[in-house]
């Protein structure tokens, strides 16, 4: 099956900054994907190029098998971008801004245009705001509406560039809601955030820039075990200094497991018992994708220094 | 699937203008009816050019300079205000050739051209009117010459990246090659010099050849400046389309 995305040895560079690095992956068609990186990593830079408004200086882009430059009407209607930056044209109103966007697509006056504008809407929680001006609207608003306008021409593959900077907790229920959906019904989504906890929660598999060079490509699951330092924290009152299996004590009877494998925790457990102790609490500390970028890019300064 | 990407984005371009209309058609002609009102009044009774009363002679010209000068402005303040903005990502992200790109905001800017033209023309009718000798002419030099200043007007407007800057690009650019080109005179009436340096400056042919349209009479032929006219807008838009099919200042 054709890529969703094809990236292969882009490279870009702003005079002296090497905004990409000879990047290279594929997004598979009906990945929900996530691309990570501290500030300057360069996925901006990334998204821009593959929307056509960044020139890579070398390399290839491709969008459901479409070369962003030589073929970029079929690539740019495969692809709905939604912009880091919160623009807009204070000229005209919510249904005016959507209306305008298709058209720039190709699509005209239509019923079946009209309704799609109407479920967007709708979906958004912004069927109140359709007739005002968008100078009026909210910071929040205005995210919503760009979120439309990427998807007013149905694009299979949909970019979010931090969707959810400084956008309150209800929007982000309603937005991923909607993107979950879009995903099930077979859209590609490709997003960057700062949380990390949303990226880490819906994306099947992240890569990680650094300084305009992938640090990590993997699926989430696989980068969460790979960086495993799963912790056991219990609570006894049996003296366990003498135990196998290197528990620190934590004060008020906690004591701390570090371990890998799972199956490590039952003969921890079995000699937790042996001691004759009962364990009045206890909870597992699975590493986070926060822990796992921090480490990555840690040890990616490390390489570099 | 019918590609409607350009009709989009010219009906945008127009009813940007059409919804601010008292700043971009109302306000253009009112500072034409002004001219009309001090010059006719200071030289009306001084001054015939071509055996023309001076108001009837003055009109033509006022009529042309508001239609180039406003098709400079739609164009160009168009697109520094979506570039400042951030708006115009929007049109750069569809599948809009720099061709159709092009088009848009050169037609759009044709359009408020001849509509300031048509408001001038029709609120100075009250003052003197002028014949209609050659309406194909009239309407030639117009068209031409609102879409030479929209040409220029895109680049002036992807090339500034601050209003200040396009400010200047209009304030040493285009008012003294509007205003030195024959609107308030005929160029018989001036020194051999200045005569020479109006030649070089092809607003003057746009004028002259709108005015012949008019009169039927002018400083030239309406065939010459026609030609210099359409050069220069071949010129211009030949310019215009490379710096845009190369994404100068548009896609890094
Ligand atoms: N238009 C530009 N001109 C010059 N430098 C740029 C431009 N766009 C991005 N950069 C630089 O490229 C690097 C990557 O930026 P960007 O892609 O925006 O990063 P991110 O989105 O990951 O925060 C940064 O160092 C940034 O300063
Ligand atoms: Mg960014």
């Amino acid at each position: 099956m054709t890529a969703a995305v094809r990236i292969v040895q882009a490279t870009k560079r702003f005079g002296a900054t090497l905004a990409l690095d000879r990047i290279e992956f594929d997004i598979a068609q009906g990945e929900f994907f996530g691309l990570l990186g501290p500030n300057g990593a360069g996925k901006t830079t990334l998204i821009s190029a593959l929307a056509g408004l960044v020139k890579i200086d070398s390399g290839r882009l491709e969008v459901m098998g479409c070369d962003v430059r030589s073929d970029y009407r079929a690539a740019r209607r495969q692809l709905g971008v939604v912009p880091q930056e919160l623009v807009f044209d204070p000229f005209f109103t919510v249904r005016e801004t959507l209306r305008m966007q298709a058209g720039y697509f190709g699509i005209g006056r239509s019923a079946a245009r009209d309704s799609w504008i109407d479920e967007i809407l709708e979906h958004l929680d912004l069927t109140p705001k359709a007739e005002a001006n968008m100078r009026t609207l909210s910071g929040g608003m205005k995210r919503r509406v760009l979120v439309a306008q990427a998807l007013v021409h149905r694009p299979p593959v949909i970019v979010l560039d931090e969707p959810t900077a400084g956008v309150d907790v209800e929007l982000r229920q309603t937005l991923w809601q909607f993107i979950h959906r879009l995903n099930r019904e077979g859209h590609t989504i490709v997003l960057t955030t700062h949380y990390l906890e949303e990226a880490e929660s819906m994306c099947d598999r992240i890569a990680m820039l650094k300084a305009g060079c992938m640090v990590a490509l993997d699926t989430t699951r696989n980068l969460l075990d790979r960086s495993a330092r799963r912790t056991l924290r219990l609570r006894t009152f049996a003296d366990l200094s003498e135990m196998p299996g290197g528990g620190q004590p934590q004060g008020d009877g906690w004591w701390i497991f570090s371990f890998e494998q799972f199956a490590e925790i039952e003969p921890l457990l079995a000699c937790i018992r042996a001691a004759g102790g009962e364990i009045a609490e206890l909870e597992i500390n699975q590493p986070d994708l926060e822990q796992v970028f921090i480490r990555i890019m840690r040890e990616q300064e490390q390489v570099d220094g | 699937m019918v590609s409607s990407g350009f009709s989009t984005l010219f009906y945008k371009e127009v009813l940007r203008f059409w919804k601010v209309s008292a700043q971009t058609i109302a306000a253009p002609v009112l500072t034409a009816m002004l001219y009309l009102l001090i010059f006719s009044q200071v030289l009306e009774d001084h001054v015939k050019v071509h055996g023309l009363p001076y108001t009837v002679f003055l009109i033509p010209g006022l009529v042309m300079m508001s239609v180039l000068q406003n098709a400079f402005a739609n164009a160009s303040s168009s697109l520094i205000q979506s570039r400042v903005t951030g708006n115009l990502v929007f049109v750069l992200l569809a599948p809009i050739s720099h061709r159709e790109f092009f088009a848009a905001y050169v037609l759009a800017s044709v359009v408020r051209g001849l509509v300031v033209g048509m408001g001038v023309l029709l609120f100075t009718a009250g003052f003197a009117s002028p014949s209609f000798a050659e309406p194909g002419w009239i309407l030639a030099f117009a068209v031409i010459g609102a879409a030479l200043m929209g040409s220029l007007g895109v680049i002036a407007g992807i090339w500034a990246d601050k209003f200040d800057q396009l400010a200047a690009f209009q304030n040493f650019l285009i008012m003294p090659l509007t205003f030195l080109s024959g609107v308030f005179y005929s160029i018989a009436s001036l020194p051999p010099f200045w005569q020479q340096v109006s030649r070089w400056n092809p607003v003057f042919y746009m004028i002259d050849g709108f005015r012949f349209g008019f009169f039927g009479l002018a400083d030239h032929s309406p065939w010459l400046s026609f030609t210099v006219a359409a050069g220069c807008l071949i010129i211009m838009m030949a310019v215009t389309l490379s710096l845009l099919k190369r994404g100068y200042k548009l896609r890094t």
